[in-house]
């Protein structure tokens, strides 16, 4: 059991209206009586609406929201790393160190990205900007060494190219 | 010979327009025409073996799906794309969703589907929202949804997005994972083409599988049987990544010296030919083949089955010598170790031992018993696991000792690596 499976407390948060719209539209996805089905993207939703993040708290309410089993919502949310269970910082920065990526040099990008943003792999910057990960495939070997930032990959990187990428993050 | 990749290079690729101005949804509207069985049976001809790693011929696992059934049927499309090294997928998930929208349709309708799901590895973000809008545009034209192509089929279509678990990849976590559950992976049998997705009726095939049979409709299941080798026919993409001049995903006739793919379509090995210390040929979990068996073997499934590895998702993984191999080997164990979904006792427990005594060798402290011990645990995992993970887990390190022993013995005798 690793810290990034620990469920975390926050304030109980709330879906927007256009969020509970877009989970109405998440259920058509499935058949009528197998709403679990829709677990996961609402997750993935309720993460993006929550500030990057799953709470104890966020959990319950999409348990609530779903009507399902809260037990059932922890289950999911356990098991796939994509939902952090910690705060993340406004950047979550996930670094590919698998093999075709460690062939390529990903040893010397995370080097680069630790003391670029002066954190080590786990951790979140005091002005929660940035978390670094570290991570397993993300399926872009042709293109190695990459990183991911948020919802984007970042391909056939170099010591420099990652430090212009951080510096002209918004 | 492009299948697959033929219309990615287009400007545009992804769109409809283009798709349609180039012949797009005219192998569904032929389908349709042709009828069902009719369908399967070119597709059984063109002995096209599943792209995602199994191999297992698509026409026959179509064919499972049970007639007369009244329980509704289900098509899923495994876009999980996890195995490391591997990244065929993506390129046409990201520039031509519509051909894997149309190998769908053709297959929905050939098994009698009316639902279909993409399974999409949740880090695919960008590419996730590409397939959206192409399965968006396709209903906007009528070409999914209550009247496919106005030929009175209904066939609708959902995009599902993973969390980050490579054990989903496996057709049956993958079910669990639509379902809603953790993708714990099934005991087989029952198989998903009875007791699928939601205890009904399921194919599970991969992207370039199904991206394949448009073309296959289009020409005929012969003209694609008679492309690659035998038992090995059609194209196939390989991912080629690792110490090569130019990585990239290359679609080529099943059936190509890897020497040749290499050397003419990857740019050759870094350092020249003699630089090369081994080639992991078909996704991380196959053993490697060191050079010498490189220099000769033909990438088709019995030849890479025959020299002990596996032709898997295509993954070509290409290693020079400034390489320490029980290094590569720890990286590998350690991946195995994150991704065991924890339900059998050898892969959960195993991986975790692997993994340690890996690290252990790797940093000079193993003993020359250890290196046996792994063979061992080895032994206790594959094939005593409910899925394939376990057997994957032990393919990088198996074949490694079997090729590189003396890499191991040095690491023992001398506390630190051999390359490098």
């Amino acid at each position: 059991m690793n810290e990034r499976n620990t469920i975390s407390s926050a304030a109980k948060p709330r879906f927007s209206e256009e969020a509970l719209q877009q989970i109405q539209e998440i259920y058509k996805r499935y058949p009528r009586d197998r709403r679990a089905s829709a677990v996961m993207p609402v997750l993935h939703l309720a993460q993006r609406e929550f500030g990057g993040w799953l709470s104890r708290e966020s959990l319950d309410y999409v348990a609530e929201v779903m009507e399902m089993p809260p037990i059932r919502v922890y289950e999911v949310a356990t098991f796939y790393t994509m939902y952090n269970l910690q705060p993340v910082g406004k950047y979550h920065v996930q670094a590919c160190t698998n093999i075709s990526c460690w062939l390529c040099g990903s040893d010397r990008i995370m080097e680069a990205l630790k003391t670029k943003l002066r954190i080590k792999a786990g951790q979140t910057s005091e002005d929660k900007r940035f978390t670094l990960h570290e991570v397993e495939c993300l399926g872009a070997c042709v293109n190695a060494p990459m990183i991911q930032i948020n919802d984007d990959y970042y391909e056939n990187l170099t010591v420099d190219k990652v430090a212009e990428i951080i510096d002209r993050l918004p | 010979m492009k299948i697959v990749y033929k219309n990615i290079h287009l400007a545009n690729s992804h769109t409809l327009a283009v798709y349609e101005a180039n012949g797009g949804y005219r192998s569904a509207l032929k389908a349709i025409e042709m009828g069902c069985d009719e369908v399967i049976d070119e597709v059984k001809k063109a002995g096209i073996r599943g792209r995602g790693g199994a191999g297992f011929p698509a026409g026959l696992k179509w064919s499972f799906i049970p007639k007369n059934d009244p329980r509704p049927r289900y098509l899923c499309c495994n876009a999980d794309e996890g195995e490391p090294g591997t990244c065929k997928d993506r390129d046409i998930l990201r520039y031509d969703p519509h051909l894997l929208i149309e190998g769908m349709i053709i297959c929905a309708f050939a098994v009698g589907a009316e639902q279909g799901y993409i399974y999409i590895r949740g880090e695919f973000y960008r590419e996730a929202e590409r397939l959206q809008s192409a399965i968006d545009e396709a209903y906007a034209k009528g070409i999914l949804g209550e009247n496919v192509l106005g030929k009175g089929i209904r066939f609708h279509l959902a995009v599902h997005r993973g969390g980050g678990a490579y054990v989903c990849g496996e057709e049956t976590g993958l079910i669990e994972s639509i379902e809603g559950k953790k993708g714990q992976p099934r005991i087989k049998p029952p198989f998903p083409a009875n007791i699928g997705l939601y205890n009904c009726p399921t194919v599970i095939n991969n992207v370039e599988t199904l991206a394949s049979i448009p073309a296959i409709i289009e020409n005929g299941g012969a003209w694609y049987g008679a492309l690659g080798v035998a038992k090995s026919s059609g194209t196939k993409v390989f991912s080629v990544s690792g110490h090569v001049n130019k990585p990239g995903n290359y679609e080529v006739e099943l059936g190509i010296p890897l020497k040749k793919l290499l050397e003419e379509h990857a740019g050759g090995v870094r350092g020249g030919w003699k630089n090369l210390k081994g080639v992991i040929p078909g996704g991380s979990s196959s053993p490697i083949l060191p050079a010498e068996v490189c220099e000769t073997i033909t990438m088709d499934y019995d030849a890479i089955g025959k020299a002990g590895s596996m032709l898997g998702s295509g993954a070509v993984i290409v290693i020079d010598k400034s390489v320490c191999i029980v290094r590569a080997v720890a990286r590998l164990s350690r991946f195995y170790r994150h991704e065991s979904c924890g339900q059998c006792t050898p892969c959960r427990e195993g991986t975790g031992w692997l993994s340690q005594i890996m690290d252990r060798m790797e940093a000079g402290k193993g003993t020359h018993e250890e290196i046996d011990l792994l063979l061992d645990i080895c032994n206790n995992i594959a094939g005593k696991t409910i899925c394939a993970l376990g057997d994957a887990a032990t393919g990088p390190i198996t074949g490694a000792i079997r090729a590189f022993r003396d890499e191991f013995v040095y690491h023992v005798e001398h506390g630190r690596c051999m390359a490098g």
